[in-house]
């Protein structure tokens, strides 16, 4: 059972991932063969557990302000700055097109 | 005309009142210099950790039990995933799939045709209440082609109410999110002042003709203040009856609305639909909130949320409030509504009452006619009068004691406004407004005009 282009498309969309080259996508495969047996295992009845910190306290902090004013330190991994705002270009620059990319999944 | 139905739901984010962050201890405080309430953790810098602030818990309790919710015990976090430069981490701490109140209502009320005396209650379904954070400012500079970000807002606490789709039209909307906003001041969790961006409101709409299923709904974004709700939702109704009447489709969009066009525009940057590919938040266990019942002996108080102590402690919400107003001064239903919905108002009100002996009734009139016609006109809240409450107070005590008359108290209170510091007595003396009591002399004058008519 193989993923799609469109789905290897989409992926790259939302994740920005690149799969690069066919070792790529052949890993991605691999991936979830090893975690589609999971569903070997009969769960019918059972409550799905999705955090291993299920029945652990969720610590609640105290409403106080102990930390901030750093922004010196902050912008010390900015590229770039202007008077102490991170600078981003001016929206998201979407991924081109399948077909107006360079990306191996075309030839596919 | 086809009888369309409209169709409006609303999803509102409200800025929870803390003194720090959800997840983290930077502080939370509007018109900071940029950057300077931002912490490692909400820069997403790598190693740092989310830890949850309790007073965030606690308001959106108090929210929650306000608006009629079950609040469920066990509530989960989630990652909700998509780029933008304002949100450092590549995706929102939210509440998707168990959050923290379901299954509310709020009832709100209604003014049919325009008329103040005729009110009509309604009410709208509360879906849920979830806690989220709040991203960080994007400045959009388009002559340099570049965005500036500022995070101080990022990572502060919001809860998100969503309403279902139960309102019909602008007035309805800007209605329930009145109250809902009075609700949120009285409760003290949000302070809800939209212009400061704490309160924020995207309405769904849609149209179908009776009988058919539900028509496409667009989500409309960027509405700024009440008077806009309203407007924005009643443009957007009447922009997609009319497309359909011509034959037109509905696009599934989200749209902006533009309050100087009074229009709504199809946003950009929004392509097609977003896969938030929701997932667990690892590194936060399941929230567990406490009753009365299920207390635990042995947990550090500090630690533990008891939901029977936050509605033992509810303030009165504004439709008890209302209901004690009339029911304390015999003043009319309408009247609660107008003294709740001014800041301070009401207060004003019962201090003037407490202080003369002008019985409440008659008290209102001087409160929402002169006062508050007085403070509109200059754009001025209660806080700003230039007339105190005691000022106000003495002045209706002379027209009590029948020392002045109606209309002369008018015209003190005119020169009253000006704040010069003067006494109603002292402006009475000087513009000799007294009413003359002593049945002689008011003979002596009546005689004296007599007299002189008589000598024409």
């Amino acid at each position: 059972q193989k993923v799609s282009v469109e789905v290897l498309d989409h992926l790259e969309h939302l994740a920005l991932v690149d799969f690069r080259d066919s070792e790529g996508v052949e890993r991605l495969q691999k991936a979830i063969q090893f975690a589609d047996q999971l569903h070997e295992v009969n769960t019918d009845g059972v409550e799905p557990m999705d955090s291993v910190l299920e029945d652990r306290c969720l610590y609640l902090r105290a409403d106080d302000v102990t930390e901030g004013n750093c922004t010196k330190e902050l912008l010390e991994n900015a590229k770039e700055k202007v008077e102490e705002y991170f600078v981003a270009p001016p929206g998201n620059i979407p991924l081109p097109k399948l077909e107006e990319r360079e990306t191996f999944l075309q030839g596919s | 005309l086809a009888p369309w139905v409209p169709v409006v739901g609303l999803e509102i984010h409200a800025q929870i009142s803390s003194n720090s962050k959800l997840f983290s201890g930077s502080q939370v405080q509007f018109a900071a210099p940029p950057n300077s309430l931002v912490s490692f953790f909400d820069a997403s810098l790598p190693g740092t950790l989310p830890v949850l602030n309790k007073r965030c818990v606690e308001a959106a309790v108090m929210t929650g039990l306000a608006l009629n919710c079950s609040i469920n015990k066990k509530s989960l976090f989630d990652r909700k995933h998509y780029f933008y430069a304002d949100l450092p981490a590549g995706y929102q701490i939210t509440q998707q799939r168990v959050p923290i109140a379901v299954n509310g209502s709020l009832s709100y009320s209604l003014c049919i045709d325009n008329k103040m005396s005729q009110m009509v209650t309604k009410t709208v379904r509360i879906k849920q209440i979830q806690l989220e954070q709040d991203s960080g400012k994007s400045l959009h500079d388009d002559t340099r082609s570049q965005t500036l970000v500022d995070l101080n807002r990022a990572g502060v606490g919001l809860m998100e109410v969503v309403m279902e789709p139960d309102m019909c039209c602008g007035e309805e909307a800007a209605a329930a999110v009145r109250e809902l906003q009075l609700i949120l001041q009285t409760l003290g969790s949000s302070q809800a002042v939209m212009a400061e961006g704490q309160l924020r409101v995207d309405a769904n709409v849609s149209v179908h003709l009776p009988g058919e299923p539900y028509g496409v709904r667009t989500e409309v974004k960027n509405i700024n203040s009440i008077r806009f709700l309203a407007k924005a939702v009643d443009y957007e109704i009447q922009r997609q009856i009319e497309e359909l009447e011509n034959g037109g489709t509905i696009l599934n969009e989200t749209r902006a609305f533009d309050s100087k066009l009074g229009c709504t525009i199809p946003m950009r940057d929004k392509e097609g639909k977003q896969d938030y590919r929701f997932m667990p938040e690892p590194n936060l266990p399941p929230l567990i909130l406490y009753d009365a019942k299920s207390l635990p002996a042995n947990m550090n108080h500090q630690q533990v949320i008891n939901i029977d102590w936050i509605h033992e402690r509810l303030p009165d919400l504004p439709s008890v409030k209302r209901e004690k107003l009339v029911e304390q001064y015999g003043i009319l239903p309408e009247h609660s509504f107008t003294l709740l919905n001014e800041d301070g108002l009401a207060e004003f009100f019962e201090n003037v009452v407490k202080k003369t002996q002008m019985k409440p009734k008659k008290v209102i009139g001087w409160i929402l006619q002169d006062l508050l016609g007085y403070l509109k006109q200059h754009s001025l809240s209660v806080k700003e009068s230039p007339v105190s409450s005691f000022v106000m107070a003495d002045l209706l005590n002379l027209l009590e004691n029948k020392e002045i008359s109606s209309t002369a108290a008018k015209q003190v209170l005119a020169e009253l406004w000006k704040g010069e510091g003067k006494t109603p007595l002292e402006i009475v003396k000087e513009q000799k407004l007294q009413l003359l009591q002593d049945q002689k002399e008011l003979e002596q004058i009546c005689q004296a005009v007599i007299d002189e008519r008589e000598n024409e």
